[in-house]
């Protein structure tokens, strides 16, 4: 205890604007210790690791280093203060060979001949032989794998003296083995001396690599501990927290017919990877159908073929009793599925255009929009300004750059536009993510009253308060299918924790 | 190592009390969330390359107020002047509009050079093989072959782009030379005119093959058909169904793809009317300039065209603001050779204009504030 602390974090908040990033965080990790800080997406690990590598300034708090107060302004200062991050996106020349990437950083980088760049060569190879690290310096890193390049950026910051390592979700990218190999680097820069954080919200690699762990939810810390002196059933019950605050929620009319049927759907993603595999799912009238789940576990494709945007493999898929015998955008949106994607900005809106192009996306081809090839444009600004009043969207202007707005009046503007249209069937992929509190209540203010207007809601969120105070029904996705459903009155939070966590024998052993 | 580190930590500590700059420090953001190129961006990139090819011509000996002053009286201070500038502005605002459709949705072609050469080639086409059609059939035989023409050339880019993923910078930039090549091989074999004396140019082109000129200068139809296209194109983009799928493609890819609008079949379309367009220009420069298809009929038309397209934003009205003032530029170019220069100045006066438009756009993007 005499010795300080490799770092510590006091009373660290983090605003940005409205949104409450991390609430009064206190952190600490040993020198010579693999701390994990694990959370699920949005919990605020990233920001706080980026508070420490000098990428965002606290709003308040402090961070000592070694024992003295510090003031990262940037992630010059962070690496004087032997503060190294390795990033989830790889931040590599891919022309380049992997000792210059390394060399480019540094601040007498001028090229200075060959010998020199030879010299520099065998430093970087020193530097990680020293660490076990296996890099083929001369290559270029667009011939690497993804492990190589991975590694490539720890060499990088180890040659440039980094004792204190963050990595932000580095197993993320990895296949099993390369994260084997990770780890096995990990342990091995521990027991030279230095300190590692890693953010992940992958419970096993935490049970396999981490000495310490601590635990975020929603921008708070919720508890540090030894591994072990714990196990994934406890650190799964954290991460996803306690139970949920009493919401407003009408009891529902018993649900109608089935709006959407999937039967052993089966989804490719690429490069051979099965995204979803076998699922089946039913949404009835006038309820909603939670999706619970880790990031990354087939939902954002589950999302898409239900939207029409991607083919799927096997299975059949029935909207309204119809069957689909292909995918496509404009059979959904004929069909009645509404669509609320992931990442509102990336694909639900042209952010460069104003609010009524925004909301003309999927109706304008309709006749009261569109005659004779011919937009009807003086109705269609009618039509735009009441929708702005009735969803209460705060904007400059009827042509103000959508991308302009806040995320709140961004994600009211795409409900007006879903909810307008009166589908019969809503798919909200996390509606509320990167909301304030009272954004993100009017977003589920939208979804009880499509579901008491006898409308299917099929929501995929990562948030679980969110899914347990909404849902009729939960369904736990893990893997690329549905591993648990459960009624909302038998929904219970540690149970759908470890369903999310892929322990799906685990209620079995509860129950002994 | 350590305590270097720890040293700079107490540096850092130190430091953030201590250092209140005496002179505000300039902090350079990239935002081009909350930022825009300025309306006067244009004109700014106009004036920084007369400026810097004052310096070139000053240095060449020559007194760079007199160039600029006799290529403006030269391209707009005569009635002569004036009526060659515009017919220089036809094709120039043409291919504008041409590739400016084509940026609308982020497609790159470069190519309306060799679009401009095969609307020529096929309008002439029509001259050789039917040489005995009356007016009222040549000359619209010969408009829509060259805007068909051009299309194709134009879709020659966009096929392989939209399902082999080929690079259209690069195909449309070797589709001029291809066009270019063939061009030359028609007018110095199978269509040189036999009483030409050797001359590369395809037989003189009857009265009935020639768009009608206005009075006595060499302005002709073609003028009607560049302020229409220019007209159409506003209306489109403000107005249609089509115009507006074409903005959203254009302003989010993705989005578009989410409101069920097919890229590729857009990105077809877009291409068979930006090359349209400028085969288009290439049948009323044969037709109504040259009348007939000759070896180099095209100065570079269709890669200044890129240039009008951009100092113009893409916009219908500064596209015929930009392509008059560049119709200008080319034919104030041949006025100052009387001065000893040649008409490559105005060449170097583009490139110029067009360098200082990217180094505008990209400074646009960059938010100066003060470090408190």
């Amino acid at each position: 205890m005499n010795e300080p602390h490799a770092v510590e974090m006091r009373r660290i908040c983090k605003q940005f604007g409205a949104l409450v990033a991390n609430d009064n965080i206190d952190f600490a990790a040993k020198p010579g210790e693999v701390h994990a800080l694990l959370g699920e997406n949005g919990a605020g690990k990233s920001t706080l690791m980026s508070m420490l590598s000098g990428v965002y300034r606290p709003t308040s708090g402090e961070i000592l280093i070694r024992g003295r107060s510090v003031n990262i302004r940037s992630p010059k200062d962070a690496l004087a203060l032997g503060i190294g991050m390795v990033f989830q996106q790889f931040r590599l020349v891919h022309t380049l060979t992997a000792a210059e990437n390394i060399v480019l950083g540094e601040k007498s980088s001028v090229w200075r001949g060959a010998s020199w760049m030879r010299r520099k060569t065998e430093e970087i190879g020193a530097v990680a032989e020293r660490f076990g690290l296996k890099i083929p310096v001369e290559r270029p890193v667009w011939q690497l794998s993804v492990g190589e390049q991975q590694r490539v950026e720890i060499v990088k910051v180890l040659y440039r003296g980094a004792d204190l390592i963050l990595l932000d979700e580095p197993t993320s990218v990895l296949t099993p083995g390369e994260a084997d190999q990770l780890f096995e680097m990990l342990r091995q820069l521990r027991d030279a001396g230095k300190t590692v954080i890693l953010t992940t919200h992958k419970l096993r690699e935490v049970m396999e690599i981490a000495d310490r762990i601590s635990v975020m939810r929603k921008g708070r810390m919720v508890g540090t501990m030894n591994r072990y002196e714990t196990n994934e059933r406890e650190l799964a019950q954290l991460m996803v927290g306690r139970a949920p605050a009493g919401v407003m929620r009408p009891a529902g009319r018993p649900p109608g017919k089935p709006l959407l049927e999937a039967e052993g759907l089966t989804v490719e993603a690429g490069k051979g990877r099965t995204a979803v595999r076998d699922l089946s799912l039913t949404v009835r009238e006038g309820e909603i159908v939670g999706i619970a789940g880790v990031a990354g576990n087939g939902q954002s494709e589950l999302a898409e073929v239900l939207a029409g945007l991607r083919p799927w493999r096997g299975g059949t898929i029935r909207v309204c009793g119809r069957e689909w015998k292909w995918a496509s955008v404009r059979t959904a949106i004929e069909s009645g599925i509404s669509h609320v994607p992931e990442n509102r900005m990336k694909s639900g809106m042209a952010g460069s255009l104003g609010i009524v192009d925004n909301l003309l996306l999927k109706t304008y081809r309709h006749p009261e929009r569109s005659r004779f090839g011919m937009l009807r444009s003086r109705r269609n600004r009618a039509w735009a300004r009441s929708l702005v009043e009735r969803f209460d969207v705060k904007a400059a202007g009827l042509d103000t750059p959508v991308r302009q707005l806040s995320g709140g009046n961004q994600q009211k503007l795409l409900f007006a536009r879903e909810v307008d249209r009166d589908p019969k069937l809503m798919i909200a992929v996390h509606p509320t993510q990167g909301l304030d509190i009272g954004a993100a209540e009017s977003v589920h203010r939208l979804l009880l009253e499509l579901r008491a207007a006898g409308r299917g809601v099929l929501l995929i969120s990562e948030d679980l308060d969110e899914v347990m105070q909404l849902s009729d029904r939960m369904l736990v996705m893990f893997g690329g299918t549905i591993v648990g459903e459960m009624s909302r009155e038998n929904a219970d939070r540690e149970r759908i924790g470890l369903y999310m966590a892929g322990l799906q024998d685990a209620p079995g052993e509860e129950a002994s | 190592m350590n305590g270097k580190a720890a040293a700079a930590g107490m540096d850092g500590d130190a430091g953030s009390a201590r250092r209140r700059p005496a002179v505000p420090r300039l902090r350079f953001e990239f935002d081009p969330v909350r930022t825009g190129s300025p309306w006067w961006m244009p004109l700014a990139a106009v004036f920084a390359a007369l400026a810097v090819c004052a310096v070139f011509i000053a240095a060449g000996g020559t007194d760079p107020l007199a160039v600029y002053k006799k290529m403006l009286t030269g391209a707009f201070g005569t009635r002569f002047g004036l009526t060659e500038t515009l017919v220089k502005a036809i094709p120039l605002l043409l291919c504008g509009i041409g590739v400016s459709i084509a940026y609308r949705i982020s497609f790159w072609n470069i190519g309306a050079e060799g679009q401009f050469l095969a609307g020529a080639m096929a309008a002439t086409a029509v001259t050789i093989y039917m040489p005995d059609l009356p007016a009222v059939l040549a000359l619209p035989l010969m408009t829509a072959a060259g805007i068909a023409a051009g299309g194709l050339w134009g879709l020659l880019t966009a096929l392989p782009r939209a399902y082999f993923q080929v690079n259209e910078l690069i195909s449309s930039l070797m589709l001029n030379y291809i066009a270019l090549l063939l061009l030359d091989y028609v007018v110095f074999g199978p269509w040189r005119d036999p009483g030409g004396l050797n001359f590369p140019g395809s037989p003189m082109f009857t009265a009935d093959q020639s768009l009608p000129a206005f009075g006595s200068t060499r302005l002709h139809f073609g003028l009607v058909f560049a302020l229409a296209a220019a007209l159409l194109y506003a209306f489109t983009f403000r107005h249609t169904r089509w115009g507006y799928e074409l903005r959203l493609i254009g302003a989010n890819p993705e989005a578009a793809r989410n409101a069920g609008i097919s890229l590729n079949k857009h990105l077809l379309l877009v291409m068979l009317a930006s090359g349209g367009l400028a085969g288009l220009a290439g049948m009323a420069e044969v037709s109504g300039v040259a009348h007939r298809l000759m070896y180099g009929i095209s100065p570079g038309y269709g890669y200044t065209a890129i240039i009008v397209a951009w100092i113009a934003r893409l916009h219908p009205v500064g596209l015929i603001v930009s392509a008059f003032l560049f119709g200008g530029l080319i034919v104030g170019g041949y006025s100052v050779q009387t001065l000893g220069l040649p008409s490559a100045t105005s060449e170097m006066l583009q490139g110029a204009v067009l360098f200082f438009l990217i180094a505008g756009a990209a400074f646009g993007m960059i938010r100066i504030r003060r470090v408190r």
